[in-house]
């Protein structure tokens, strides 16, 4: 018997709103897809994108972010910064080669369960057709200390 | 952290009166602000309250009168709030108080103004567009402050260059000065209660209705407002279009509501009642006409609501068809209202009306939504603003020191109105009743080392550029001798919010979120991924 894979997804989101939009969507017992684990931030200007190079190197497949609308942050401009921030990420991760179709940038409000429901849901499915991550399994890190030692040899 | 013990009351409905009076009561001081010229709100454009058919101003006029002389309170009508910034306990809020043309201090109401003013065709906002007003005006006789303002978009001095100023050659104490301007207030406020209101759809939004074209389909306001005795007809019921007596009027409840093809899936909580009340006034002032009323269902569950509609059918003779209208339309100078009676399975029905009412949807306000983004609070899909929690927190928000109170939350009746003021007023009083706040520790800090190090901190100061609100300080790290080493940033704890958007700028991580640190939120990603955290 096979075993289909099944993608293993970091949400990192804001307190005020996507957290309270995803708590909507369990007190509403909307069904959606259990593929996801969130972590919460108290708004998405604290998300330091390295971590979400943490998080694949951990062995996530798909990353979502997801915060205020804009105009709507707790804290009037984190979500701002957070955008910024994943402008600039986003072209880096490109140049870089990365897949960035496997990360996701939302806005999702306390009032949007349904949205949160049908965003992970979409996110599932679209990281469940692109398969697991892998790339990363793919450096070869045996040569980085020897990289150091030929520096300082020098 | 100290905390300024005034509150900013934002509307002057029943909601922002009673807030108002409340904190006022308790010996805080208040100040409302009130964007049209006149406190009262919808109630004040109301014939008669159910259950009790209480006439409406006579309850409501007395608390306008009590806000007005209040010394704890200070009003503001004709004026908008403009921004806010800040936090609990010490916003600062811009107030624009527009500029009414009239001053005040020297106005005695004497109205010889208004009624000399030759603009005279205004739609009147008061009466539902049901008659017209004149271009300096008082909304209603009993208004608060009873001082006429000038609107300026209509009137003739200001559209056309300086002609008319009829009102500036009669009005006895000069008090009419053309050339003022908006002026802004800037205040500091502790907390602020929101009580903006609604608004409801009115008959142009309803095509199977006929665009609102016709002037004998109108909404429940303007039923009130002809119900009224200070209103257009002087609470005769009559046609608007040919002024006659309608022999049979047809009610039409749940207008827009619980209809998810128009995008309004909630109920509106309030028609059923006053759909009731208004087949009964009218029965009451036409005693050989004809009601009938196409309802859903009829929602009656507050104190003596449903005996109060069991009223309107049992000694009222109003009769109650379950079913919808389809369509109306007009035929022979009659308005043939297309519907069906689902008890009678589904038999089609068609009533030829003089007149049809339309319980159209409560509906948020059009600036609902730039309102809130400048207090800063979440709102909903359809623009009514969020409370904190929906079973238990009904009042507060989620931003820190606001309030909600009435219908800008969600569709309600007079007595949950008021008693959510209260609530909101109870919350404000105690946050003002201690002499500091006591706040969540969840705060941004910058590292200090022992010498020679000191900080990590480059002074390049990026965190104190993002941050919303000003809460990071340059500090000046000195040796012994009191030579100046170098500028760190330091975080000022009072006023940190605990966004982290500082934590995520620092380019070497030297400032770090208490309860969400880069520690903390690294092992969270690795756990949740079952790695050894190394």
């Amino acid at each position: 018997m096979t075993e289909t894979f099944e993608p293993k997804i970091v949400a990192f989101v804001c307190n005020w709103c996507t957290y309270a939009g995803a708590d909507l969507a369990g007190t509403s017992r909307t069904k959606y897809a259990t593929n996801v684990r969130i972590i919460r931030f108290p708004c998405t200007g604290r998300i330091d994108f390295m971590l979400l190079i943490k998080a694949f190197q951990s062995g996530a497949d798909g990353i979502i972010v997801s915060g205020c609308h804009p105009n709507d942050c707790h804290y009037t401009s984190g979500n701002f910064h957070a955008r910024r921030r994943w402008m600039v990420f986003k072209s880096m991760l490109d140049f870089m080669g990365f897949p960035t179709e496997r990360i996701t940038f939302s806005w999702v409000s306390a009032a949007e369960g349904k949205k949160w429901a049908d965003l992970v849901n979409e996110t599932t499915d679209s990281v469940r057709a692109l398969g697991p991550f892998t790339d990363f399994k793919n450096l070869d890190f045996s040569t980085f200390n020897q990289l150091d030692h030929d520096a300082t040899a020098k | 952290m100290p905390i300024t013990k005034t509150a900013l009351v934002i509307g002057g409905g029943i909601a922002g009166i009673q807030a108002a009076l409340d904190i006022a009561n308790a010996g805080h001081q208040v100040i409302m602000v009130e964007k049209t010229p006149s406190i009262g709100g919808h109630m004040s454009q109301l014939s008669e309250t159910f259950p009790t058919l209480d006439c409406s101003k006579c309850i409501l006029t007395p608390r306008m009168v009590e806000v007005a002389q209040h010394p704890n309170i200070t009003l503001h009508t004709f004026a908008e709030v403009e921004s806010v910034t800040g936090f609990i306990g010490n916003f600062d809020v811009t107030i624009r108080l527009k500029a009414k043309s009239v001053d005040f201090s020297k106005c005695t109401g004497c109205g010889s103004c208004w009624q000399k003013c030759p603009s005279k065709k205004i739609p009147d906002e008061f009466n539902a567009g049901m008659s017209f007003r004149t271009a300096i005006y008082t909304p209603f006789p009993q208004a608060v402050p009873n001082k006429p303002v000038i609107d300026r978009a209509n009137c003739t001095w200001f559209t056309k260059g300086g002609k008319c100023g009829l009102c500036a050659k009669i009005c006895p104490t000069g008090a009419i000065d053309y050339t003022v301007k908006d002026e802004m207030l800037h205040v500091k406020v502790g907390a602020i209660v929101t009580a903006t209101g609604f608004d409801i759809k009115h008959s142009d939004f309803f095509p199977e209705y006929g665009y609102g074209k016709h002037p004998d389909i109108i909404d429940g306001l303007q039923f009130e407002r002809l119900a009224s005795a200070s209103g257009p007809t002087g609470g005769e019921i009559r046609r608007p279009s040919d002024g006659k007596e309608p022999e049979v009027v047809v009610f039409l409840a749940c207008a827009g509501s619980r209809d998810k093809a128009k995008g309004i899936e909630y109920c509106s909580k309030i028609c059923c009642m006053y759909t009731a009340k208004h087949a009964m006034l009218y029965k009451h002032k036409n005693h050989h006409g004809k009601a009938h009323v196409f309802y859903m269902d009829i929602r009656s569950a507050g104190k003596s609501y449903d005996e109060f509609v069991r009223r309107a059918i049992e000694d009222d003779d109003v009769n109650y068809i379950r079913g919808r209208v389809s369509k109306i339309y007009e035929k022979n100078g009659k308005l043939m209202v297309v519907g069906v009676d689902t008890l009678l399975g589904a038999k089609p029905v068609t009533i030829e009306a003089d007149m049809v009412v339309l319980a159209t949807a409560v509906v948020a306000n059009e600036d609902a939504e730039s309102v809130a983004q400048k207090l800063h609070i979440s709102y909903d899909k359809h623009h009514f603003f969020a409370e904190a929690h929906p079973k238990l927190k009904p009042v507060e928000t989620n931003t820190a020191g606001i309030t909600l109170a009435g219908a800008c939350q969600s569709a309600k009746d007079i007595p949950e109105t008021v008693a959510q003021a209260s609530a909101a007023a109870a919350k404000t009083i105690i946050l003002f009743s201690g002499s500091e706040l006591t706040r969540e520790p969840v705060v941004a800090t910058v590292n200090r080392l022992p010498a020679p190090v000191f900080t990590t901190c480059t002074g390049c100061f990026l965190c104190q550029e993002v941050c919303p609100y000003q809460a990071i300080e340059r500090e000046e790290i000195r040796d012994r001798a009191g030579n100046l080493l170098m500028n760190a940033a330091k975080v000022n704890a009072g006023l940190c919010q605990g966004c982290g958007t500082c934590v995520a700028m620092c380019r070497n991580k030297s400032i770090d979120l208490q309860g969400f640190s880069n520690q903390q939120m690294l092992s969270e990603v690795m756990g949740l991924l079952n790695q050894p955290f190394d």
